[in-house]
């Protein structure tokens, strides 16, 4: 179907251009570093703390690291107005933002596990145990985030004050998925271990709930 | 003009009639004293709001979908409106927990969640000032609108599910729990005196719109001259 | 430069109104260029010349009115598809010539992308430049791949937006013979310019455009001349 193709072919881009200059990765990876040691300097947390607190602090990190790293998801397309040449060559305008939101999930997700050894030494967390749950929440949780994130970007980037405007109206939205994660990955590190399923499926819904919005109005995102 | 008089006279008057009817009518609640009679403000003051939100979103879908600037007028009129209840809402539940609790605020499921919401509508405010051209405001203030009326029950199930897993005091208790008929009834009278009002001051803020626009305009094309 | 375009298409503005905040950039703009033809669109600054171009691209969408294309069989999605360049290239800087050619390729399925990139390539004298960055290139250059991009679908409408801005006399030269060998091939060809030049000389109609209205056409018996010198500011 054409709608995957052209996301493919823009999706391979967007990994092309990142991967060449590797300039949001790093920044992201060290930008929660960062963070993490700087929440550890103010809260000073003992061990058992660290265990319960350590996880809100990493969603928390990796919520700000977003709102940086999506900012110039948009604001990138405006400087040779390609975002001009990419509506003109795309049959349907949603395989633009497809491209991007996956691009952008995979690097939070990339910036997420290399951050993982990290948090897991500097907190005190178990985190090998259980991983492939763990690894689940990142990936929905930063699903969530890169959809609204990238629906978001678009509107940020034809706006004034466009660099603080985005955590301005990224940070309120992505509440639940904070919320959510946060809680559940507490859970996995907890002395018995319990996955919450409900906790899992809410993500699951909000990435569907924003998927489709961005679905059904993301040409009128494009508009000029 | 005599009608938006009417109006404004009627809702006005509705809202005495409610204060009057919490403080005299409604009986004393057994716990709590004097100032669980807040609850008819605070509940109906959280109840328009949120109608005058989803009348923000009507504004922002019908806007996207017709392109006229009237519904543009509606969705910042309902925004502006729905912002000032929940404002009373976020004051007066503090106001209710201290004499009662001992502290101003505890992140209790339902405030929390007004909370956020209250966020995501100054951010809509926000951004309709950072944009200058109002064709582009309007649709992408819409966009974001809808985006943020979505998240709404997102953030209210979300957060209470947090609650479930970590129990706090309760604002004003459990919704609606045992009511006393009189109760009852002056909880819905207050509910409908706060509706009315919001209906009025929604569309007082849309009459302003509509002339800011036509003035604005009538500036542009004396410059253009 | 091009291969014989097989279906000569025109293009018709019929009362097209553009609205910005109440203000009116285009105002009933209502007239065709047959296919096959050559043409000018003349105007200051803010007359609407850019406006109109991206409407015809369909990059936006106009307040009133109807746009059509007299002549097409739509390229794909039933959509005919002109080729446009603006003022912008609207290629990726921190891509390579290549890389960003065979991108828009494989997006409007063209066949044979790969060599078709590099046919392009070739024909704007740029096959050797092909794997650097478009970052690295001179403003000729740029202007050339961003005409490459908008060639790589073999559209039958060309529109261009002041494509001789910023272009040394060289650069004027190849996009004069560029073009007359495009339009010889068959396409219809769409320029805004604000002056007379090599480029100008080519064409076979012109329209003025003065605050968002038609003012002046050659069809119906103004000079090109008056048209292109008309104000001269």
């Amino acid at each position: 179907m054409s709608l995957f193709s052209n996301t493919g072919v823009l999706l391979s881009k967007e990994l092309r251009t990142e991967f060449r200059s590797r300039e949001l990765l790093t920044t992201t990876v060290v930008f929660i570093l960062v963070v993490l040691i700087l929440f550890s300097f103010a809260i000073s947390p003992t061990t058992e703390e660290s265990r319960e607190f350590g996880p809100g602090l990493l969603w928390l990190a990796i919520l700000f690291a977003a709102s940086l790293m999506l900012q110039p998801c948009f604001l990138r397309e405006q400087n040779n107005d390609t975002l001009s040449s990419l509506r003109l060559a795309v049959s349907d305008p949603f395989s633009i933002f497809l491209a991007k939101l996956v691009a952008n999930t995979l690097f939070l997700l990339l910036t997420e596990l290399i951050m993982l050894p990290f948090f897991a030494i500097f907190y005190n967390v178990p985190v090998l145990p259980e991983l492939h749950w763990l690894i689940l929440v990142l990936f929905l949780g930063s699903l969530g985030i890169s959809v609204a994130g990238t629906a978001l970007s678009a509107i940020s980037a034809q706006a004034r004050m466009r660099e603080l405007l985005l955590p301005l109206l990224l940070l309120p939205l992505l509440t639940p998925v904070l919320v959510v994660s946060a809680t559940v990955t507490v859970s996995l590190f907890e002395r018995e271990p319990i996955v919450k399923g409900k906790g899992i499926a809410f993500l699951a819904v909000f990435d569907i709930v924003f998927l489709t919005a961005l679905w059904l109005f993301g040409e009128y995102l494009l508009e000029e | 003009m005599t009608k938006r008089i009417i109006f404004g006279g009627v809702a006005i008057l509705l809202v005495i009639a409610a204060a009057y009817a919490s403080f005299f009518i409604a009986p004393e609640e057994r716990t709590m004293g004097l100032i669980q009679r807040i609850f008819y403000f605070h509940v109906a003051s959280a109840w328009s709001g949120f109608t005058a939100f989803f009348l923000c979103f009507m504004g922002n879908l019908l806007y996207v979908w017709k392109r006229d600037q009237r519904y543009d007028w509606l969705a910042v009129s309902g925004a502006e409106v729905g912002l000032a209840f929940t404002t009373v809402v976020l004051i007066t539940g503090p106001i209710w927990a201290h004499p009662v609790w001992g502290i101003w605020w505890t992140w209790d499921a339902r405030l929390t969640s007004t909370f956020v919401l209250w966020l995501l509508y100054v951010s809509y405010l926000l951004l309709r000032t950072l944009i200058d051209e109002p064709d582009r405001r309007a649709l992408l203030s819409s966009l974001f609108g809808i985006f943020a009326f979505l998240d709404v029950p997102l953030v209210f199930g979300a957060i209470r599910w947090w609650r479930t897993q970590h129990p706090q005091p309760v604002i004003m208790g459990g919704q609606g729990s045992g009511l006393d008929p009189t109760m009852k009834a002056v909880f819905f009278f207050s509910a409908l005196a706060m509706h009315v009002f919001m209906l009025f001051l929604v569309a007082e803020r849309y009459a302003l719109e509509k002339m800011q626009t036509e003035a604005d305009f009538l500036a542009r094309e004396l410059e253009a001259q | 430069m091009a291969p014989f375009i097989l279906s000569p298409t025109g293009l018709r503005f019929e009362g097209i109104d553009k609205r910005y905040g109440g203000l009116f950039a285009l105002r009933r703009v209502t007239f065709e260029i047959s296919a096959g033809e050559y043409a000018v669109l003349a105007g200051r600054n803010g007359s609407g010349k850019t406006t109109l171009l991206r409407i015809a691209g369909q990059l936006v969408r106009p307040t009133a009115g109807k746009l059509s294309f007299p002549g097409s069989t739509a390229d794909f999605a039933g959509n005919p598809r002109p080729g446009y360049v603006g003022h912008s290239t609207m290629v990726y800087d921190e891509l390579t010539a290549e890389e960003n050619l065979l991108l828009f390729a494989r997006l409007q399925k063209v066949e044979s992308p790969v060599a078709r990139a590099e046919d392009l390539l070739r024909e704007v004298g740029l096959y050797e430049r092909r794997a650097s960055l478009v970052r690295t290139f001179s403003r000729g250059m740029r202007q050339r791949i961003a005409i490459a991009r908008a060639l790589i679908h073999r559209p039958s409408v060309l529109l261009l937006d002041e494509p001789a801005t910023g272009l040394d006399p060289l650069g004027i030269t190849w996009l004069a013979n560029s073009l007359r060998e495009l339009n010889r091939a068959g396409c219809t060809i769409v320029m805004s310019l604000h002056g007379e030049s090599e480029i100008s000389s080519l064409a076979t109609r012109a329209v003025r455009l003065d605050a968002g209205n038609v003012i002046a056409d050659t069809k119906t018996g103004a000079s090109l001349h008056d048209i292109l010198a008309f104000g001269a500011a």
